[in-house]
């Protein structure tokens, strides 16, 4: 038989899945071993009991300090931002990429100031977010917003011009004004593609999140990264980077199952 | 009540002469069938009929009253695809029509309104055989089912005109004789004129009282593009012939249709 059309079985595939997370994870432990092998004080690499023990300090002690788990605290603050700041996108976008993918006189009037804006790199301008907001918690909710909406704009109209012309005629024929086609007929057929948009963006919200966290803040989990790396503190921040890419991929599968739940006829029309 | 009148009517895609020179008038309750080969104006005369396109030259009378220059819901229309909506169930998309004409803002019926709508889809549904899948959304639904609903779905709001663009064109040969009787029910049920396309010749004989043929009576090598078609044949069809089966009754010969190249009681679709 042909290689493409071979399939493993179920316990495969999740074999298969495994597979490449071992082998890195091999690989660290043998990198590890070598290095702390030849130098005690190695701090690159650090081994498994030095990592278990960062965590446990990280996650689960009080800061000397502070008094605060800082784990905890970063990761709150990390969250509160990225969440209210994917909120601002998906209502900015579900608005604007209904309005202009519905209605030509605002998508003659909006897209190319859209097309324009999605095309200004986010990071070039966090000092003037920065100068303009201050460094409080607004410049980095905006940094987010700045990167993120365009794209959410511009794929959401896209969308709504993508519907099937007949479609729209057949409503307009059942007895639809311009009000019921769009909140009846197309921006229904949104929603589960907002989701997927706020899925593609996420790995971008992130990256502009710590971005704007390792410049100005006084935690997140961006910021801890950034604090430590003065120290080579590998054993913390390769925690800290494990746990912020399962919080994405949390999220990620959280949107994943909510569209599926929310708008089954979505999962039904491939 | 609709009767359809058109006057001179020609439409122009810049230099290229598409439809020259109609004329006719369409009493109602008539079932208008179109037939005629493809690229000569069948579909084009449809959307001017919807409102979609608008007339180069001369007029589109319903009633007497020009037609509105969009769609509107007295004029239904079946695509032959894509006009289902894919987030409403079965019974949602037929209500969606009653929904939009029982609230303006909200485009949904609550309460009393909404039992009422309810009712009225229902009963459609049972007469187009999918009352048991009114809780499905259209993908899954076969092909035969998705149109049986989308016909429907037009004439829940009992469209003076309904136009139908080649129905059943993707439809299996052997789905289609249920479609039609759906169809005639239909017809005869609401009181309205129907338009219907189609490439199926024993179709287009079955169904219409009357059989408009599209073509290009003259035709200039050098260039096509400036004589545009029109309606060559206006056949009225005696309707107690239809209904006794007009395949061997039928006055029509082969001779009267030369310019179709084949005869009206060929099953294939010709074009």
């Amino acid at each position: 038989m042909r290689l493409v059309n071979l399939h493993p079985n179920r316990g495969g595939a999740i074999a298969l899945g495994v597979l490449p997370f071992l082998i890195l994870l091999f690989a660290y432990v043998l990198g590890s071993n070598t290095r702390l092998a030849e130098n005690p004080d190695d701090k690159l690499l650090p081994s498994g009991s030095t990592l278990v023990e960062s965590v446990k300090q990280y996650a689960f002690e009080e800061d000397r300090r502070s008094g605060e788990v800082l784990l905890w605290v970063d990761t709150v603050a990390s969250l509160k931002r990225i969440t209210i700041a994917l909120g601002i996108c998906a209502t900015f976008g579900i608005a604007f990429g209904l309005a202009i993918g519905a209605v030509p006189y605002v998508r003659s009037t909006l897209a190319p100031f859209v097309s324009a804006l999605s095309m200004i790199p986010p990071l070039a301008i966090l000092p003037i977010l920065f100068i303009v907001l201050g460094l409080g918690e607004v410049a980095k909710v905006a940094l987010i917003v700045i990167g993120v909406t365009p794209v959410i704009i511009r794929d959401l109209a896209l969308r709504a011009s993508e519907l099937p012309n007949e479609q729209l005629i057949k409503a307009q024929t059942l007895g639809a004004s311009s009000w019921l086609l769009a909140s009846r007929v197309i921006l229904p057929q949104l929603w589960p593609r907002l989701i997927d948009a706020v899925r593609l963006q996420l790995g971008c919200a992130w990256l502009f999140l710590i971005a704007a966290e390792a410049i100005a803040s006084t935690e997140g989990l961006g910021y801890r990264i950034f604090l430590v790396r003065r120290y080579l503190a590998m054993d913390v921040i390769l925690p800290y980077v494990v746990w912020i890419t399962l919080i994405a991929f949390a999220m990620d599968w959280a949107l994943r199952t909510l569209r599926a739940r929310l708008f089954p006829w979505a999962e039904t029309a491939k | 009540m609709a009767s359809v009148t058109v006057k001179r009517l020609w439409k122009e895609y810049g230099k290229q002469v598409v439809l020259e020179n109609l004329n006719f008038t369409i009493a109602d309750h008539e079932f208008v069938t179109i037939v005629g080969a493809s690229g000569c104006g069948k579909s084009t005369f449809l959307r001017m009929l919807l409102g979609v396109e608008a007339p180069t030259r001369g007029e589109m009378l319903i009633d007497g009253q020009p037609i509105a220059p969009e769609p509107g819901p007295e004029r239904g229309i079946v695509f032959q695809r894509y006009s289902l909506f894919p987030h409403l169930s079965v019974l949602q998309n037929l209500m969606l029509g009653l929904e939009f004409e029982g609230s303006r803002w909200l485009g949904r019926l609550f309460g009393a309104k909404r039992r009422v709508a309810i009712d009225k889809a229902r009963a459609l549904l049972d007469l187009i055989g999918l009352d048991a899948a009114r809780d499905k959304y259209p993908t899954q639904l076969s092909g035969g089912m998705q149109q049986r609903l989308s016909i429907a779905q037009s004439v829940i709001r009992e469209p003076k005109v309904l136009l139908l663009d080649e129905p059943f064109g993707a439809l299996d040969p052997g789905i289609t004789s249920d479609m039609h009787e759906i169809v005639l029910r239909l017809w005869k049920a609401n009181r309205m004129t129907i338009f219907m396309i189609t490439h199926d010749l024993k179709e287009c004989f079955q169904l219409g009282t009357r059989v408009l043929v599209f073509d290009k009576p003259r035709h200039d090598p050098q260039s096509p593009e400036v004589y545009g078609a029109t309606v060559t044949y206006n056949l009225p069809l005696d309707k107690d012939a239809r209904s006794a089966g007009i395949h061997s009754s039928l006055p029509l010969t082969s001779s009267h249709l030369t310019p179709i190249h084949s005869s009206p009681t060929e099953s294939a679709p010709v074009f």
